[in-house]
C-alpha cells in the first residue's frame, strides 16, 4: 500500500506540473492582447508598450512561464489584470459558496442515485425498474438551467418558501440564510447529477448480479438481498467510485450556469468572466485551482477503490 | 472585455461640451416629509453592473459609476439625472474674461468619511489622479487643457487652460473628489457623499450606508444594497420575490410584461443616451460615398427593428443626438426609410446591383438581431450583407484599433458624444472638415447658446450625410416596486443616485 502511495503521489506531481505547461501556454495561444485591458482609449504605442512591460507580456513565454511557476508554488496567482486586485483573494472568497454547493449537491446526488440505480437493477423485471432507467435517461438529457427555472419558478416565485437566487451579504455568518439560499442550487445540480449516476448504478449492480459469486452465495442458502448486502456492493461500487470521483470534478466547474441562473458568487461566474475579460491570472489561478482538485479528486478516489477492492492494489503494485 | 464597456470607455472620452444650467442650483429637498420608519429603510438595487474594482481611474467600469458616483464620491459639479449640470463641491466659481482662467470656491464644513477635513489638495490630487500617466479613466483626454492646478488657500481651487474649453465644468463633472491621503481606492472608498462605503462581496452585493456627517442633505434612507446578476431572469425573479426592490436597468422587454400588468410595480421608461450604430468605414469604398451610406439607411427600416427587438420601447433616432443633449433636434425625417429611392441613389453612385460587404457584429445582443434583420433588409436593395461574429475583445482590436472594417455595428453608450464625427482620427474615419470646424468652435464657444447652435449644425449635416446609419436609442427602463419614490430613472452615463429613494 505504500509503494502505492508513493508512486501514486509521484504520478499526482507529474499531472500536476503538466498540467501547468499545458495551461499556461494554451492561454498565450488564444487572440487578442491582454495589454487591451489596461488601457484607456485612444492609447498610443508607447502606452501599449509600458502596458505590456506592466504585464510583463513582453518578455519571452519561457521567462514568463517560469515567473508565473515561481509565484504559484508560494501561493501567489498574481493580480487580475482587469480589476487589478490579488485572483487568491477573490478565489478564497468564492470558495465558500462553490465548495459547500459542490459537495452538499454530490452528496444529495449519492443518496438519491444509490439506492435508485440498485432498486432499477434488482428489480429489472418489474415494472418500475424499466421506468427509472427511461426517467434517468430523460434527466440526462435535460440541462441544468431548465431544471432550476423550474425549481425556482415553484418554490420562489409560486410557494415563496426560498429565495430565487442570490447569496446573502453576511455569507457563512448568517448560516440559515445561507442553506437557504444554496437548496435550490443543491437540488438541481443533485438532480441533473443524479440521473447519470443512476445508470452508471444500474449498470455496475447489473454486472453483478450475473456474477458467479452472487449465485454461489445464493446457492449457500443466502436470500438474494443478503447476498446484495454481503457481496454485490462492494463489488458494484468499484466502477461507481470511478464515476462519482469524475462527477465531482465536473460538479466543481460545471456549476457554471446554475451559478448563474442562481446569482450565486461562486467560481465558474469568476472564470466566465475572466475568460471574456482575458484576464490570464483569473484564468489560470482557477484553473490552476480547478485542476488540481480534479486531480486530488481523482487520487482519492483511486485509493478509495483499492480500498474497497484491495485486488487492485496487488494488481498495480505486482 | 466587458460587454459594453468598450463603447462605454470610448464614448465616455466624449463630452467636449458644456451645458446650459450653471445658473442656480436646484434642488431644494423637502425635508422634514418623510417619514422616520421610512428613513430607516435599507434599499435593495438589483443590477446587471458590477465593478471590477472601486477606482474609476483603475478601470473600475460602468458598475462603479452607478453604484460610488454621487453616493460616496462627489465631484466639484455634478450632472443631475435630467442632464444638467449644477455644482456640487464647488460652492461658487469665477471664470477669467479669456475663458482661461477657473476659480472654484469649496463649500465649507465637508468632511471626507474618515473624518478629514476636504482641502483645496484633495481636489488638485483627485484632478492629477485622473490625468496622471497610469490612470485609465476615460475622462484623461479631455482634460489635456489643464495647464496647471493651484491651491492658494485650503477652500480655492485655480485651474488655468491651455485653452477655452466650455464643457470644462461639464468634465469636472466626472471626476470624484477623494481623500487626498486614502492609501488604497480600489477595495475601499472614502469619499464626501451622503453614503459611506459599506463592504463589497465580489460576485453578489455592494453595500452603502448612511453618512452622518454628512454636509448636504442627508440621505432619505438608512443605506442602499446592491445586488448583481449576470442573468436577466435571475434579476427579474429577485424583483418579482421581493429581494431587490428596484432594478436599475432592465435589459430584457420580454420580462416586462409581468410587471407592467402589476399593480406592485412600476415600470419607468426614462430617456436613454445609448444608440444602436452601423457604422460605416466612412473612408474606405463603398462608404467613402455618400449616396451609398444614404442609400443603406434609407433601405433600413429602424422603426421596424426597434419594435422587433424592444416592442413598445425604444425611440427612433435619427442622428448622433439623444433627445437630453441639449442640440437635440428631431433629423428622424432625413434620410428616412425610403427603398424606391435607396435603389435609385445606389444605380446614381454606380451600384445598379448592389454589392457585397462584411458587417462585424459584436456577439452579444443585441448586435446578431440587428445584423440579421439589416442583411434581410438590404438583400432588398441588392446589397449582400456577410455577417462576420467577433467578441468585445476582437472588436476592439480590429475594429477600434486596427480600422479593419466595412461596417460594424456597436452600441454608443454616452450622451454629448456626437463631438467624435468631428475627430478624423476616430474609428469610423468620417473626415468633413466643415463638421470638424463646427465641432472645435463649439468647445471655444464664450456660451451655451453658441455651443448649441454650432453643434445643432454640425449634427445637421452629419445627419444628412448618413455619417453612420442610426438604427434607434434604446429605453432607459428602471422597474421598481410601487413602494419605492424618489429614484433616478434616466440613469444618464450609468449614474444611478440612491440618495432620494424613499421606501414606504
Amino acid at each position: 500500500m505504500i509503494r502505492y502511495l508513493l508512486r501514486r503521489t509521484a504520478i499526482l506531481l507529474v499531472s500536476l506540473s503538466a498540467a501547468a505547461v499545458v495551461l499556461f501556454v494554451l492561454l498565450r495561444l488564444l487572440p487578442g492582447d491582454p495589454a487591451n485591458a489596461l488601457l484607456p482609449v485612444g492609447a498610443t504605442a508607447e502606452q501599449i508598450e509600458a502596458a505590456r512591460r506592466e504585464l510583463g507580456t513582453d518578455a519571452p513565454l519561457l521567462s514568463q512561464f517560469f515567473s508565473w511557476l515561481g509565484d504559484v508554488v508560494t501561493f501567489d496567482l498574481g493580480k487580475s489584470l482587469v480589476s487589478t486586485l490579488p485572483v487568491g483573494d477573490e478565489i478564497a472568497a468564492r470558495l465558500p459558496v462553490t465548495v459547500p454547493l459542490t459537495l452538499a449537491a454530490f452528496t444529495l446526488a449519492v443518496l438519491i442515485a444509490v439506492p435508485v440505480g440498485v432498486l432499477a437493477a434488482a428489480r429489472a423485471d418489474r415494472w418500475y425498474g424499466p421506468v427509472i432507467n427511461a426517467v434517468a435517461q430523460l434527466g440526462i438529457a435535460v440541462p441544468a438551467f431548465w431544471v432550476g427555472l423550474l425549481l425556482i419558478t415553484v418554490f420562489a416565485l409560486n410557494l415563496q418558501v426560498l429565495p430565487a437566487g442570490g447569496f446573502p451579504p453576511g455569507g457563512w455568518s448568517d448560516p440559515g440564510a445561507a442553506i437557504e439560499a444554496l437548496v435550490l442550487p443543491v437540488v438541481t445540480v443533485a438532480l441533473v447529477m443524479s440521473a447519470s449516476l443512476i445508470r452508471y448504478v444500474r449498470s455496475a449492480t447489473l454486472d453483478v448480479l450475473g456474477a458467479d459469486y452472487l449465485r454461489t452465495a445464493r446457492a449457500l442458502g443466502a436470500s438474494s438481498s443478503q447476498a446484495m448486502w454481503r457481496h454485490g456492493l462492494r463489488n458494484a461500487a468499484v466502477p461507481v467510485i470511478a464515476v462519482l470521483a469524475m462527477e465531482l470534478a465536473t460538479t466543481f466547474l460545471g456549476a457554471v450556469v446554475v451559478e448563474s441562473v442562481f446569482a450565486l458568487p461562486g467560481l465558474g461566474g469568476m472564470l466566465v468572466r475572466g475568460i471574456s475579460q482575458h484576464d490570464y491570472p483569473v484564468i489560470q489561478g482557477i484553473m490552476l485551482v480547478s485542476t488540481a482538485t480534479v486531480l486530488v479528486v481523482g487520487f482519492l478516489g483511486d485509493l478509495a477503490q483499492r480500498l474497497v477492492d484491495p485486488r487492485l492494489l496487488h494488481r498495480s503494485t505486482s | 472585455m466587458n460587454r459594453r464597456a468598450v463603447i462605454r470607455t470610448l464614448a465616455a472620452v466624449t463630452a467636449l461640451s458644456l451645458t446650459g444650467g450653471l445658473a442656480a442650483c436646484g434642488s431644494d429637498d423637502d425635508s422634514g416629509a418623510s417619514a422616520a420608519d421610512s428613513s430607516s429603510a435599507i434599499i435593495q438595487v438589483g443590477s446587471v453592473y458590477e465593478p471590477q474594482n472601486l477606482d474609476n481611474t483603475a478601470g473600475g467600469g460602468q458598475g462603479v459609476t452607478e453604484a460610488l458616483n454621487g453616493n460616496v464620491y462627489e465631484g466639484l459639479f455634478t450632472l443631475t439625472d435630467t442632464g444638467a449640470v449644477e455644482p456640487l463641491l464647488a460652492k461658487d466659481q469665477k471664470v477669467s474674461d479669456d475663458g482661461l482662467t477657473y476659480t472654484f470656491t469649496l463649500q465649507p464644513n465637508v468632511k471626507f468619511h474618515s473624518g478629514a477635513a476636504l482641502t483645496s489638495k484633495d481636489v488638485k490630487a483627485s484632478v492629477e489622479r485622473v490625468t496622471a500617466e497610469n490612470s485609465k479613466s476615460a475622462r484623461k483626454s479631455n482634460l489635456a487643457v489643464i495647464k496647471s492646478i493651484d491651491t492658494p488657500d485650503d477652500a480655492t481651487v485655480v485651474f488655468t487652460l491651455s485653452s477655452r474649453s466650455i464643457s470644462f465644468v461639464y468634465n469636472l463633472s466626472y471626476i470624484w473628489i477623494s481623500n487626498a491621503a486614502a492609501t488604497d481606492l480600489t477595495t475601499t472608498a472614502d469619499g464626501t457623499g451622503p453614503y459611506k462605503f459599506g463592504e463589497w462581496k465580489r460576485g453578489s452585493t455592494l453595500s452603502l450606508t448612511k453618512f452622518d456627517g454628512y454636509w448636504g442633505t442627508a440621505a432619505k434612507n438608512a443605506g442602499v444594497v446592491f445586488h448583481y446578476f449576470t442573468d436577466a431572469t435571475a434579476l427579474n425573479n429577485a424583483l418579482l420575490t421581493n429581494a431587490v426592490d428596484i432594478v436599475t436597468s432592465e435589459q430584457s422587454p420580454d420580462a416586462l410584461a409581468q410587471f407592467s400588468g402589476n399593480a406592485s410595480y412600476k415600470v419607468n421608461d426614462g430617456k436613454g443616451t445609448t444608440k444602436l450604430l452601423l457604422a460605416f468605414n466612412d473612408k474606405v469604398a463603398p462608404f467613402d460615398k455618400v449616396a451609398v451610406r444614404q442609400a443603406v439607411s434609407q433601405a433600413i427600416d429602424d422603426k421596424k427593428l426597434l419594435t422587433s427587438i424592444w416592442g413598445e420601447y425604444g425611440t427612433e433616432i435619427g442622428s448622433m443626438v439623444p433627445p437630453t443633449d441639449p442640440w437635440y433636434e428631431d433629423l428622424t425625417s432625413v434620410n428616412a426609410y425610403n427603398v424606391e429611392n435607396a435603389k435609385k441613389l445606389l444605380t446614381d453612385a454606380g451600384f445598379p446591383n448592389g454589392f457585397t460587404f462584411s458587417l462585424d457584429t459584436p456577439s452579444y445582443d443585441p448586435h446578431p438581431t440587428a445584423a440579421t434583420f439589416i442583411k434581410s433588409e438590404l438583400a432588398k436593395v441588392g446589397i449582400t450583407v456577410n455577417i462576420n461574429t467577433i467578441t468585445a475583445d476582437e472588436w476592439y482590436t480590429k475594429v477600434y484599433q486596427k480600422r479593419d472594417f466595412a461596417a460594424t455595428l456597436q452600441e454608443h453608450v454616452n450622451d454629448r458624444d456626437v463631438v467624435w464625427y468631428g475627430n478624423p482620427d476616430f474609428y469610423w474615419g468620417y473626415n468633413n472638415t466643415q463638421v470638424t470646424d463646427l465641432v472645435n468652435k463649439a468647445e471655444q464657444a464664450t456660451t451655451t447658446d453658441e455651443q448649441t447652435s454650432l453643434l445643432k449644425q454640425a449634427n445637421k449635416i452629419i445627419a444628412e450625410e448618413a455619417a453612420s446609419d442610426w438604427l434607434y436609442l434604446y429605453p432607459q427602463i428602471v422597474v421598481a416596486s410601487s413602494k419605492l419614490t424618489g429614484y433616478p430613472v434616466n440613469g444618464l452615463n450609468a449614474q444611478f443616485f440612491a440618495y432620494g429613494i424613499v421606501k414606504s
